[in-house]
């Protein structure tokens, strides 16, 4: 409760609730998207921005004035909106003529740009010019990288988690099969990224797990990558630092060895041997007059027996 | 011939299930990397069979791979343990493998509060208490506190006078007084521990709070805290007559033992004389810089004092004319100091004033 921490309490019940919503926890809220344009955004720009919000409602907020900065000269300008509206992810649309179509990608660590990159839009076809029926908003959708080059270098590694991070949505413990309704496509090849949006149509085949089509939907764009922004490697580690309370529990006790074999180890009290619960041989059982002798005999040596099994 | 049967039989079933699955196989070279709980796939094969560059075949192409990929996440996803609730067939996902940066630091553990500790001390847990209490003057269950409570003390219309109170004293008063200051000390002590939480030093802890047993230095130190206090930060406070003035919080030296770190010694002795002997001169690059930027800052000033008496005597009648706006233009980018346009400016301007005076 660190709204009790502050020097002057909120007096209400309501601006409590404000103060928790937004203080850092353990398991973080969805993170929420602006998109921002800026200060020459043209009609490309502004529909990008659009299908966009459409894409990530309700987690985003669309700003609809235009707003004179650059965020890779000084983030300031953008530090404040997001600490004003409690985003930590957003998308930043200009145009000139140097950089025509121009759209910045970028997420905060505290209120403090972490990643940017900037990405230049080829080829824009919109959700309205295609005319078909799109999926209700607020749907999770699937996300595919394909291509080698977003392993290769440093710059396309972080673009796929910012992308991840952005188009992700809420974590769920559980989803509806039929809710699955549409699927987002990066292909990285030559240079270029094709980032198409299709919904899903599921046909009967043989078995229990449908047959896939695909119809294209939504807002398809072709991407280059132009300059990047990205966070330093400590403040990174800092950012993806696990609490000790969400990593994941060992369990004690269990190993398991290079061929994927799972050993379990039990602990045992010590057991007297001679005790022993075995099969009993009937033919084998002391006679009375043996057990007399046996018992005059072993008196002296049970002592010595006794030390041994003490070392 | 039961052989020959029994194979054929084990063929054919091979069959159909290979028809069953042919809808929902797909070949890849490399397997895909699936991440269920985000719902991401990761395609690592090379996307050499996209030969078209752009038009529709390249759309066409993108979308056949798209449908295989889109087909393998849905088995995974198909092979996930699902149950039904309420008419809806629901996958159970598991924990997202992926790692992504928080989007704030992670919240700090706060210290425990001055009750806490003595509560953790004790063994004292606390009761649950119950929410409604049953107020045997109006007959009825009341909360606790707050609006319209159980036992309201303000409500009382008759307060006996104790047995050793004075007759005169207002007991109603003095009622709102003791409120006021139970309030006034919960406040002070929820700072404490707020201070306490972030570790700041509050004056009335470092020893300054009236105890009645203070040492001499603690009276000495709160009585330099109260001179220093005034708006004047204690310049016009009166002495006695025999005060010394005080020392004030300069810069103490610090001195090295004098049988200490042989070593380190030896090492700061040589590099004295290594210094003294050297025919450069060493150069302390912070005041070097702060020196030429005080300079050029002085050279600035001087331009402009000089323009701005240049043309104020030869432009007396006149009102700002294009020369004065060049001067009040553009202020140039944030803090870097550009000497060039007043110094332009300032050029243009005394040419312009010869002229007019021919």
């Amino acid at each position: 409760m660190a709204e009790l921490d502050r020097v002057v309490k909120p007096k209400t019940k309501r601006a409590k609730r404000f103060l928790e919503k937004r203080e850092p926890k353990l398991n973080e809220n969805v993170k929420n998207a602006m998109l921002i344009k800026g200060g020459n955004a043209n009609a490309t720009i502004t529909q990008v921005l659009r299908d966009v919000y459409a894409l990530k409602k309700p987690y985003s907020v669309l700003y609809k004035k235009k707003n004179i900065t650059r965020p890779f000269e000084d983030q300031t300008s953008l530090e404040f909106f997001s600490k004003k509206s409690d985003c930590s992810l957003f998308m930043f649309g200009c145009h000139n003529k140097k950089r025509p179509n121009n759209l910045i990608v970028g997420r905060m660590y505290d209120y403090h740009v972490l990643d940017m990159i900037e990405l230049g839009i080829e080829k824009f076809v919109s959700l309205k010019d295609i005319k078909n029926s799109k999926c209700p908003e607020g749907t999770k959708p699937m996300l595919i990288f394909a291509g080698d080059a977003f392993d290769v270098s440093e710059d396309y590694r972080r673009l796929k988690s910012l992308l991840i991070d952005f188009f992700r949505g809420p974590t769920v413990p559980n989803i509806r099969l039929a809710g699955l309704e549409y699927v987002l496509h990066f292909t990285a090849l030559d240079g270029k990224i094709y980032f198409r949006t299709y919904k899903l149509l599921l046909k009967k085949s043989g078995c229990r797990t449908p047959r896939i089509e695909l119809e294209e939907m939504g807002p398809s764009l072709d991407l280059i990558m132009r300059r990047t922004y990205l966070a330093s490697d400590d403040l990174y580690k800092l950012s993806m630092k696990l609490p000790k309370a969400l990593k994941p529990k060992k369990k004690k006790n269990i190993s398991h060895d290079t061929f994927g074999a799972t050993y379990g180890r039990i602990h045992m009290q010590k057991q007297d041997l001679s005790k022993l619960q075995t099969r009993k041989m009937k033919g084998l059982k002391k006679r009375p007059a043996e057990k007399l002798t046996d018992n005059q005999e072993n008196k002296p040596k049970k002592m010595k027996r006794r030390k041994i099994d003490s070392i | 011939m039961e052989a020959r049967s029994a194979e054929e039989l084990l063929a054919r079933a091979e069959r159909a299930e290979a028809e069953k699955l042919r809808l929902i196989t797909v070949h890849k070279d490399l397997e895909l990397e699936f991440d269920l709980g985000n719902l991401l796939a990761t395609d690592r094969n090379p996307p050499t069979g996209l030969r078209q560059r752009s038009g529709p075949g390249l759309e066409a192409q993108l979308r056949g791979l798209a449908r295989d990929n889109v087909q393998l996440l849905i088995n995974q996803l198909w092979q996930l343990p699902s149950e039904r609730v309420e008419e809806a067939v629901v996958a159970r996902l598991p924990e997202p493998s992926l790692r992504l940066p928080r989007e704030k630091p992670l919240p700090k553990p706060r210290p425990l509060t001055r009750w806490q500790q003595f509560a953790q001390l004790k063994g004292i847990r606390p009761r649950k208490k119950t929410s409604l209490v049953w107020d045997e003057a109006s007959k009825q269950w009341r909360r606790r506190w707050g609006y319209q409570r159980a036992r309201d003390d303000t409500k009382e219309w008759l307060i006996e006078v104790p047995g050793g109170a004075d007759p005169d004293e207002d007991q109603f008063a003095k009622r709102l007084q003791a409120k006021k200051e139970r309030v006034a000390r919960n406040e002070l002590n929820r700072l404490r521990n707020i201070a306490r939480a972030h570790k700041v030093q509050l004056p009335s802890q470092g020893g300054m709070h009236p105890t009645g047993y203070q040492s001499r230095a603690e009276l000495g130190k709160a009585m330099q805290v109260a001179k220093v206090s005034t708006a004047s930060v204690g310049r016009f406070q009166e002495r006695l007559p025999k005060e010394k003035p005080p020392r004030g919080p300069g810069k103490k030296r610090q001195f090295q033992p004098n049988i200490g770190d042989f070593a380190a010694e030896k090492k700061s002795q040589l590099e004295l004389i290594r210094v003294m002997n050297s025919k450069k001169p060493r150069m302390d690059v912070t005041r070097a810089t702060n020196k030429q930027m005080r300079e050029e800052d002085r050279e600035e000033a001087a331009k402009k004092r000089k323009v701005a008496k240049g043309r104020g005597g030869k432009r007396k009648g006149r009102p700002l004319g294009p020369g004065g706006k060049g001067k009040g233009g553009p202020p140039g980018p944030g803090g870097k100091r550009k000497g060039r346009p007043p110094g332009l400016g300032g050029k243009k301007g005394q040419r312009q004033g010869g002229k007019r005076r021919k």
